[in-house]
């Protein structure tokens, strides 16, 4: 489709949104731009038209089943985005005093309280503007508890080999050294693995659970122990908390720090790539190192605070304010039955699916373990038999109509896919995900050139990703 | 079961199909110890376990959200009261660009990566540089992000050359004290150290204070408009960074971008990386999130840019098309030697920022910058209050009160007006100072109530 910047004529505007030209002869001369920016010069007509049209061109939750693995793209639900657009919300200044801000602190009190039960936490901190910031935020804690204690020489993060890539990226990102544990053929983190690497260096052990494979790590409290014993703590990476929502604490199975990924579990829109939000939990050990600011209730009404061994903000303000509105909203809506039920019919639909695609010929990745709220699919024998891959199947199920399942993640497997339905989708689309995969299978078999060159009937055909990255074109030029 | 569509005939047939009883058999994996099978004893919500018709819920959150409504807002200090054209958020709102997730699959995907693309050069076109990423969490976070940029390419650049090994970075005095404060807590993991220059007394960076430092930096950060609103001696500096062999860092508000020089053209070499918080363009003040960060950079520093990058190339029939570009520096093909460890970024604010820009056009981006200098200049006119630095101002200034201001902001903000920020909290020297601005929202009579209540409340305070 042409840019914004074909459309454009000179001296062409959307009149409406100009305000009137001002003086500003007592700016220096030295401080002003010579040449006004090349903005796109379109009317507002033309701008509506064109941004709508592009719209049009996206898969999204709303249009099509997005069964991406280990992202959670559920139903965002429309009234929570209401909630969080009334004027007193979206008007509140960052930094208005506490006098004309009890309505938006008492709504981030509540959610405090909600995660903390939900998490079996003693203590969050909302603020993380993303998973990975609250991955940071858990990671820097940690190595702050060690440094409070004089226990300096503790610099290696553990993760296990399936961990997502932010684990091993924020390690370094706080200076830490990343040494991975092995995950052994039924999909748990190897023991043995686990005693060799755990020593007086190990800060901590950052794991997902249920696993990025959409397995429970059935041997959580015993790695807890071997952590704990090693001197290490444990920090649990929410990504995949919606598998257990109201059916296991994470505090209960030994960790000591936690994100949770609001824009999954609590149902928040992705925006097309964000925002999200990644609040922050901690057991008693971790409470006193938080990021700030925290909301507060005392006698006199809710106040900000710090706590006293803080990290410190890591952001401006207070975190993605407008996110954590709407997840308090679905979190008001589902109520603690509701919430029970995300984690209970994940599952189902999970195992429906792994169960009906196994059914239909597919290789499931760990046929004897329970599906978690998402599952693997290994493709290499069909790569193997028609030379089609991952990749190509997931290229081609876009032209049926449906978001391809994440691909190539976790790495331990081949040519796999990480399918993940949520609770929020019927049966008929499970059902249609199920043929639809079908058909591609017959396809791969039958007339391989098809898939091999899918998509067909999208926006564009397959993109030349290596051309891209080697003659990087990164903006419109005239 | 507010959002599930199961029918109870829908749950048998599932079930029957896995080959389960119910749907407690399929937790059977998860030691029963750390199982919440009681149903009640176990609360992990708020507290109605049935939970809240929307209706019931609207209704709590819009009690919640009139009690924080307000009068006129003349406080900035990073987030500001614009005017958003309707169809921004009309447009940002529907659903196509709402529930996409970031776009991984490229073919389903390109309305997203389109606009990315065309607000990299939005971007690009308003600093002046080559390249602009799709945007990263806010300003202050993203102010992290540029310094550890900046050491990186510091590193890279001069691999035993004069550059190499520096591992501090010179912030002026001015910058946004909030940013400085997170840029310190996540730098200073990798053991960078941040060296914050002072002011001088007309509130703006002194140049020459490079040259006296212990140890010469990696980069020079400096704010424009700076904290306190001011217009920074931005040519001096950048020259001055270069010649001590460091890269100049810019710090911005984009919108003032309309009028102001794009840092590309400061001093001789202009700055080399720009960045800054979006929330001025099209995003509402919404408590200071989600807005987005922005980075900038040449071309030659494009590989050490954290955050996701979008790129032009062709499809299979030769068309053009759009997809995610350089992936080689991000966390999910890097893993630990990524250029950082964002994953989820801040799309749909970038999607608003680049429907505003599209609505705005240079015209009137240089008009509403050019309304908010003069109806900042009308506030300083309506008040026979001094600034405090008698450098030139852009959009925000600073009152010297003669008594401590956070009283006075108390005292405006019980009569329903946000009368700008009380300094002391940030510098303590600035106790008696107030921080105000305004935006082309603010009306005559808007600065009139202001000027009647400040007043008031010096008065009385005194």
């Amino acid at each position: 489709m042409e840019t914004i910047f074909d459309l454009a004529r000179a001296q062409r505007r959307a009149g409406a949104q100009v305000p009137a030209p001002e003086s500003v002869e007592d700016l220096p001369k030295s401080a002003l731009r010579e040449h006004p920016p090349a903005l796109p010069e379109v009317s507002e007509l033309q701008a509506v038209r064109h941004y709508t049209r592009l719209s049009g061109l996206n898969y999204s939750i709303d249009t099509q089943f997005y069964p991406l693995g280990s992202c959670t793209m559920k139903y965002n639900p429309r009234g929570t985005h209401r909630a969080a657009s009334a004027p007193g919300f979206l008007d509140r200044h960052p930094l208005a005093p506490v006098s004309v801000s009890q309505g938006f602190l008492a709504c981030l009190h509540e959610l405090q309280e909600i995660l903390q039960r939900a998490t079996g936490m003693g203590s969050v901190s909302l603020t993380p503007m993303a998973g990975a910031q609250g991955e940071f935020a858990g990671v820097a804690m940690i190595r702050s508890y060690h440094a409070a204690r004089g226990d300096t020489g503790r610099n290696e993060i553990l993760v296990p080999a399936t961990a997502h890539g932010t684990n091993p990226a924020t390690a370094s990102m706080c200076g830490c050294v990343v040494r991975e544990v092995a995950v052994g053929p039924d999909g748990d983190v190897e023991i043995e693995a686990l005693k060799a690497a755990a020593g007086p260096a190990t800060a901590g052990l950052m794991t997902t659970n249920p696993s990025t494979c959409g397995l429970f790590e059935r041997r959580i409290e015993e790695i807890a122990a071997i952590v704990h014993g090693a001197g290490g703590l444990l920090y649990y990476d929410g990504a995949n908390l919606n598998a257990i929502l109201g059916k296991v604490k994470p505090a209960d199975m030994g960790f000591d720090v936690l994100h949770l990924n609001l824009h999954k579990t609590f149902a928040t829109p992705h925006g097309g790539g964000g925002p999200g939000a990644g609040p922050v939990g901690a057991g008693e050990l971790l409470a006193p190192y938080l990021p700030g600011p925290i909301v507060e209730k005392t006698a006199e009404g809710y106040r900000w605070t710090e706590p006293p061994r803080t990290i410190g903000r890591l952001s401006a303000f207070m975190g993605n304010a407008g996110i954590l509105l709407r997840a308090l909203a679905y979190a008001l809506m589902l109520g603690s039955d509701g919430m029970r039920r995300v984690g209970e019919f994940a599952t189902l639909n999970a195992n429906y699916l792994a169960a009906r695609l196994g059914q239909a010929g597919f290789d499931i990745a760990y046929p004897n373990r329970r599906a978690c709220h998402e599952f693997i699919v290994t493709l290499a024998a069909q790569k193997r038999r028609f030379g089609v891959c991952a990749m190509d199947f997931a290229k081609r199920l876009l032209d049926y109509g449906v978001h391809a399942p994440t691909t190539y993640f976790p790495l331990l497997v081949p040519e796999c896919f990480l399918i993940e339905p949520t609770e929020t989708e019927s049966k008929e689309e499970i059902d249609a995900f199920v043929d639809a995969m079908a058909s591609v299978l017959a396809e791969a078999e039958s007339n391989p050139e098809l898939v091999k060159s899918a998509p067909h009937d999208l926006p564009a055909r397959r993109l030349d990703d290596v051309e891209a990255a080697r003659r990087l074109d990164l903006r419109w030029q005239s | 079961m507010p959002f599930l569509p199961h029918t109870n005939a829908d749950v048998a047939s599932m079930l029957a199909v896995v080959g389960a009883a119910d749907i407690d058999e399929l937790f059977d994996e998860i030691p029963s110890n750390l199982l919440n099978t009681g149903r009640g004893n176990n609360e992990p919500a708020a507290g109605d376990a049935a939970g809240m018709s929307e209706m019931e819920m609207l209704r709590h959150m819009a009690e919640r959200a009139r009690a924080d409504e307000t009068g006129p807002c003349f406080l900035g200090a990073g987030a500001y009261d614009h005017h958003i054209p309707s169809a921004v958020w009309d447009i940002a709102s529907r659903g196509e660009f709402m529930t996409a997730y970031t776009p991984y699959q490229a073919e389903a995907s390109q309305g997203t990566l389109q606009l990315v693309y065309e607000f990299q050069t939005m971007m690009s076109e308003l600093t002046g540089m080559d390249v602009c990423n799709a945007s990263v969490y806010d300003g202050g976070s993203g102010l992290a992000e540029t310094i550890l940029m900046a050491v990186r390419a510091g590193e890279r650049r001069s691999r035993g050359g004069p550059a190499g090994g520096r591992r501090s970075v010179a912030l002026a005095g001015a910058v946004h004290p909030l940013y400085a404060a997170a840029a310190r807590n996540i730098v200073g993991h990798q053991g960078i150290d941040i060296v914050r220059l002072p002011y001088g007394e007309n509130g703006l960076a002194d140049p020459s204070l490079l040259t006296e430092l212990s140890e010469p930096p990696a980069a020079v950060v400096v704010q424009q408009p700076n904290f306190f609103g001011l217009l920074e001696n931005v040519d001096a500096i950048t020259d001055q960074a270069h010649e001590c062999g460091a890269l100049t860092v810019a710090c911005v508000n984009p919108m003032t971008l309309g009028l102001l020089k794009a840092p590309a053209d400061w001093g001789d070499g202009g700055a080399d990386i720009v960045c800054g918080d979006g929330q001025p363009l099209g995003i509402p003040m919404a408590s200071g999130g989600p807005s987005f960060g922005f980075i900038c950079t040449r071309q030659s520093l494009v590989r050490q840019l954290p955050g996701r990058i979008v790129g032009r190339t062709r499809d299979l029939d030769g068309n053009p098309g759009f997809t995610l570009t350089l992936q080689a520096r991000e966390q999910h093909i890097r893993r630990a030697k990524a250029t950082s460890n964002i994953c989820t970024n801040q799309g749909l604010l970038v999607t608003a920022a680049t429907i505003y820009l599209s609505l705005l056009g240079p015209e009137g981006l240089r008009n509403v910058a050019g309304a908010c200098h003069a109806r900042t200049r009308d506030v300083v006119a309506a008040l026979d209050l001094s600034r405090r630095f008698d450098a030139p101002y852009f959009h925000e200034c600073v009152l010297r009160l003669g008594r401590p201001a956070r009283p006075v902001v108390e005292s405006m903000a019980s009569r329903g007006i946000l009368g700008g920020l009380a300094l002391g909290p940030y510098f303590s020297d600035l106790s008696d100072c107030l921080l105000v601005c305004a935006t082309e929202k603010r009306t005559t009579s808007d600065i009139r109530q202001f000027a009647n209540a400040l007043q008031d409340a010096v008065g009385r305070a005194a």
